[in-house]
């Protein structure tokens, strides 16, 4: 099909040029020369190649370090974030002299000191509907390591309609998944999962938590997918998803079949352009239409400064925290009780508010709040999220309360 | 051995289901397809029904079920038979980065 047609970019095809080694170059990679399977073929198909970063986080920053140092002449990197302390326990691309810089700033600095023969590219921008298709294009692989769903999914579509392999990975607590999708005659990421969970259902790593050296050894993982592709050699990760359980130290892998009705990547595809992928995934969200296509994005909300001038009116509404304790620990905002999301409907009985009575709801970021919001509402309360949760009462309201 | 006779499989429990199953990795559970299987798992660990299931009773689709290697969406779904001593996992979508 047309979308597959200019994949020529990537795996095993021939580099356009042969870009010739400097005798830097030819110490620095000296390494990869003797290699026999590498050798300096290899080397130069790295050199002539370029990959796309979605994401300077957790996975990126080992990916990105990797990738630079093995000499893969072009690294785009996307990413809209500025660092923050909270990163340094896993984000290895940044030291603690740039918290408060843009991450794509100081992911520069660093890999173009690690080494400058590698062209950086940064994409300072969200990757939304509207740029993705013209940035990816740009690349001859993508590595997806972003932290949602919606982007995931952008990523994946917009990689099958350009043509692009797509080496996955994410990572949650303990837990990792490394894939290679969207090349010619592979599956994609809605192969494997054609629907995202509904928001709230599954913890971001924020709220989950997530060992830190988790995405060191699962980007590193990712990133020898790439260079694999980009070379040639071995087996890549085409039609199977590596499970990693870091707990038991243990490394599975699981069959991914291409699902001949994929919406996306079939040879009769239901959707050949890029959608709103916050509505696809029921997020609610300020600046995507409300066009009811799930009913959590109709779920009624207050703003952390309504909720503050109520307060501060004498009028405040009862406040519910659903997240775990150990949270309300790092930052509390005052609520009159907490009771955890995956709790909340068994305990009903104990909350301190009658039914019909108006209860806001909060958590970190707003997305556990919606969904018991609309448990809550279900139960005949009066109930609201607070949008933006504790993220933006630490922006707005307080700046000592903890962002985590 | 007739095939109705009960098996005992091996589910492997994901990390963010493990507070559903008081941090078990891997439960045993009785049945002789996929779909028993997972009756028997929720009748022990009832907590799992709505994160495993619709509220219509069926299997939720970012949730993916393994009997060893093989997604069952490509065998006979929930009705994939169960043999003693298989590997049931339950694969769900995470995106942490």
């Amino acid at each position: 099909m047309a979308s597959h047609s200019s994949s020529d970019g990537a795996a095993t095809a021939a580099p356009p040029r042969a870009p010739d080694l400097s005798t830097d170059e030819l110490q620095r990679y000296s390494r990869h020369l003797t290699l026999p399977e590498f050798g300096r073929e290899g080397q130069e198909k790295l050199k002539a190649a370029s990959v796309l970063l979605v994401g300077a986080g957790g996975l990126g920053s080992p990916a990105a370090t990797y990738l630079a140092a093995a000499g893969v002449g072009k690294i785009g990197l996307v990413d809209f974030d500025r660092v923050e302390a909270s990163n340094l326990q896993r984000q290895i691309l940044y030291g603690t002299s740039d918290v408060g810089r843009p991450k794509l700033e100081a992911a520069r600095e660093r890999l173009t000191d690690l080494n400058p023969h590698v062209e950086v590219e940064t994409h300072d921008v969200r990757l939304t509907s509207d740029n993705a298709l013209e940035i990816i294009d740009q690349y001859d692989i993508v590595a997806d390591g972003t932290d949602n769903f919606p982007t995931r999914y952008l990523v994946n579509d917009a990689c099958v309609m350009t043509g692009t392999p797509n080496v996955y990975a994410s990572i949650f607590r303990f837990e990792g998944q490394v894939s290679v999708f969207a090349t010619d005659d592979g599956p994609c990421y809605r192969c494997l999962y054609e629907e995202p969970p509904p928001p709230g259902l599954v913890p971001s790593c924020a709220e989950g938590g997530v060992l830190g050296i988790l995405p060191g050894f699962i980007g590193t993982l990712q990133a020898t997918e790439v260079i694999k592709l980009i070379t040639g050699i071995g087996t890549p990760l085409i039609g199977r998803l590596l499970m990693v359980d870091a707990l038991d130290m243990n490394f599975r892998t699981l069959k991914v079949q291409k699902n001949d009705d994929c919406p996306v990547c079939s040879d009769n595809p239901t959707q050949t352009e890029l959608i709103d992928y916050e509505a696809f995934c029921g997020i609610p969200s300020s600046d995507s239409s409300q066009n009811g296509t799930d009913d959590v994005s109709q779920i009624p909300e207050i703003s952390v400064q309504d909720l503050k001038q109520r307060r501060d009116n004498g009028d405040a509404p009862f406040l519910l925290d659903v997240r775990k304790p150990h949270e309300a620990d790092i930052a509390n905002i005052g609520a009159d009780q907490l009771i955890p999301l995956d709790e909340l409907e068994d305990r009903l009985d104990e909350m301190d508010a009658e039914p019909g009575s108006e209860v806001v709801v909060h958590c970190r970021s707003g997305g556990r709040s919606a969904k018991a919001t609309e448990l809550l509402r279900k139960k005949g309360f009066d109930a609201k999220n607070l949008a933006g949760g504790t993220l933006a009462w630490s922006d707005e309201v307080d700046d000592s309360v903890a962002k985590y | 051995m007739p095939d109705t006779q009960t098996r005992t499989a091996t589910v492997r429990i994901p990390t963010p289901l493990r507070s559903y199953t008081d941090g078990q990795a891997t439960v045993e559970a009785t049945g002789t397809t996929v779909s028993d299987v997972l009756s028997d798992l929720v009748q022990q660990y009832s907590d799992l029904q709505s994160n495993l299931y619709t509220e219509d009773g069926t299997l939720r689709q970012f949730v993916n079920i393994y009997v060893n290697d093989d997604d069952i969406r490509y065998l006979d779904g929930p009705d994939t038979a169960v043999e003693d001593g298989d590997e049931v996992s339950i694969v769900p979508s995470i995106a942490g980065g």
